[in-house]
């Protein structure tokens, strides 16, 4: 579980979160959704330690985390976009990994699912975009995180790779993880979360369950929902 | 942070520029020896290259190594690890290995050629350390620069502009002093002076221990009268360990405040 509290946050004049409040619960989903600029990347990097808030406060697992470090070793993190040392291999760059969180992990089941075996020992620069994100994904899923933060988790991969993310999402949520993704693909939301965040120039603008958004702005779905939710006169 | 330093070395060692930082340094001196028939005449060539080069692959690479990884560093961030090992680990990564193209490149052609009566041994030694002293500083800088500021093109003007001042415009502005100030007694003011310079140190180094006066200098000079050639040698090298433990604090500091 993450509880964040009266989270702010500036760089220089540009305010981006402006008193945060929100629970992410075990064994949930959490979308957090927002236009660019809304504050999403912030929150999930004020999670991760690697912003530094102005003010508030935010606890994972019942721990505050200010000038902390150790607690990481509860989440996974998948970052928008996937750069690693260039000349290591793949087969170093997994051996590096668990060798920085000091732990242990099968990586086989993965490589094969998606079908990264035969880039094992290709150094990380000739790899194509898509095969670096699988790689991210990979490293993201290697470990039994009790935490897990996905920034953009779709991006760049191809519909086969999706179908095994959000199989692997789903079975996260059912050993009862935190997971909280942020992503542009309203569709996605609807398939995989549980609750929906959503951040409008630094404020939470709604939060709760994919159900009550539906029920409180009457859409289909959770695109035409938020659709009503920002523009209810052209909706309407 | 031995964990950071072991993986950054090691895709670092890999990349094709140290290949070519260590091949340029092998060519020019393999090259100036096998030339030059007098091999005082070789090294000191040699030490004006190391003056010049070493600080700027050591500003451009810390730079342009830093930038380059910077999502790298996100990634590391959100791992377990504490900032301070995560940033000083990968100096050290990047300065280990420029020092290793350094001395590799510069040794394996005296191994050859041996040591000759020009320097020695011991005077070797010296060499070797201010080279890599002056990698050790270079980089550092750079890296806290680019750590300092995320526009990349910034970044990297500043780097040069603090080089191209370090190695060149300083002793420009020196000598004016020198010349306007002739009047009055210049020792201190110049001793101040030089060590606020880690090039400049480390020439006084390197023609201390060779011991030719002719290529002393001002600067020289007043070091050797001030202290004689042994501890001259002394003080110029803690100075230069000032110079790599403020930056190397520095990237300490701005790495626990900054925002990734």
């Amino acid at each position: 579980m993450i509880e964040v509290s009266g989270l702010h946050k500036s760089f220089g004049r540009n305010t981006v979160l402006k008193g945060i409040d929100l629970v992410l619960p075990a064994g949930n989903v959490t979308a957090v959704l927002g236009p660019n600029g809304s504050g999403k990347t912030t929150l999930l990097k004020s999670i991760l330690g690697m912003v530094l808030p102005d003010k508030g406060d935010i606890r994972v697992l019942g721990r505050s985390i200010h000038h902390q470090w150790e607690y990481r070793q509860a989440i996974g993190y998948l970052p928008q976009i996937a750069r690693f040392p260039e000349n290591l291999t793949v087969q170093e760059l997994i051996r590096m990994v668990m060798d920085l969180r000091r732990q242990r992990a099968d990586e086989g089941p993965l490589l094969a699912l998606f079908d990264l075996e035969h880039f094992l020992k290709k150094r990380l620069r000739y790899l194509s975009g898509g095969t670096r994100q699988k790689i991210n994904v990979m490293l993201a899923f290697l470990f039994d995180h009790q935490i897990m933060i996905l920034d953009e988790p779709t991006a760049g991969l191809d519909p086969l790779a999706v179908l095994h993310l959000k199989e692997l999402i789903r079975n996260e949520r059912q050993k009862g993880k935190t997971i909280c993704l942020t992503t542009h693909i309203l569709p996605l939301v609807d398939d995989i979360a549980d609750r929906v965040v959503y951040l409008l120039e630094g404020n939470v603008y709604f939060e709760g369950t994919i159900g009550q958004l539906k029920e409180k702005y009457k859409g289909g779905n959770t695109e035409s929902a938020i659709g009503r939710m920002l523009q209810p006169e052209k909706y309407d | 942070m031995i964990k950071i330093l072991k993986y950054s070395f090691f895709d670092l060692i890999r990349s094709k520029w140290s290949l070519i930082y260590f091949l340029f340094y092998l060519a020019v001196t393999f090259g100036l020896l096998y030339m030059s028939s007098d091999s005082s005449k070789a090294f000191l060539s040699l030490s004006n290259i190391v003056l010049l080069i070493t600080p700027l692959t050591g500003t451009l690479f810390g730079a342009l190594y830093y930038y380059n990884s910077k999502e790298f560093n996100e990634l590391l961030l959100a791992l377990p690890i504490r900032r301070s090992a995560i940033f000083i680990g990968r100096y050290l990564g990047l300065s280990l290995s420029l020092s290793l193209s350094f001395l590799a490149g510069v040794c394996i052609p005296f191994l050859f050629y041996g040591f000759q009566k020009a320097i020695g041994p011991g005077g070797f030694a010296l060499f070797l350390m201010t080279g890599v002293m002056l990698t050790l500083i270079f980089s550092a800088i750079s890296f806290l620069i680019a750590l300092k500021n995320d526009n990349t093109i910034k970044g990297f003007g500043i780097c040069l502009l603090v080089w191209l001042f370090l190695s060149i415009l300083f002793d420009g502005i020196f000598l004016i002093l020198l010349v306007y100030f002739e009047r009055y007694p210049l020792d201190k003011l110049a001793l101040a002076l030089t060590l606020l310079n880690p090039i400049d140190l480390s020439r006084i180094i390197m023609t201390l221990q060779m011991d030719i006066s002719a290529l002393l200098g001002y600067t020289g000079a007043v070091f050797r009268r001030f202290f004689g050639s042994a501890s001259g040698i002394i003080y110029a090298s803690l100075a230069l360990m000032f110079w790599i433990a403020v930056p190397v604090w520095l990237i300490l500091i701005i790495s626990r405040r900054k925002d990734f």
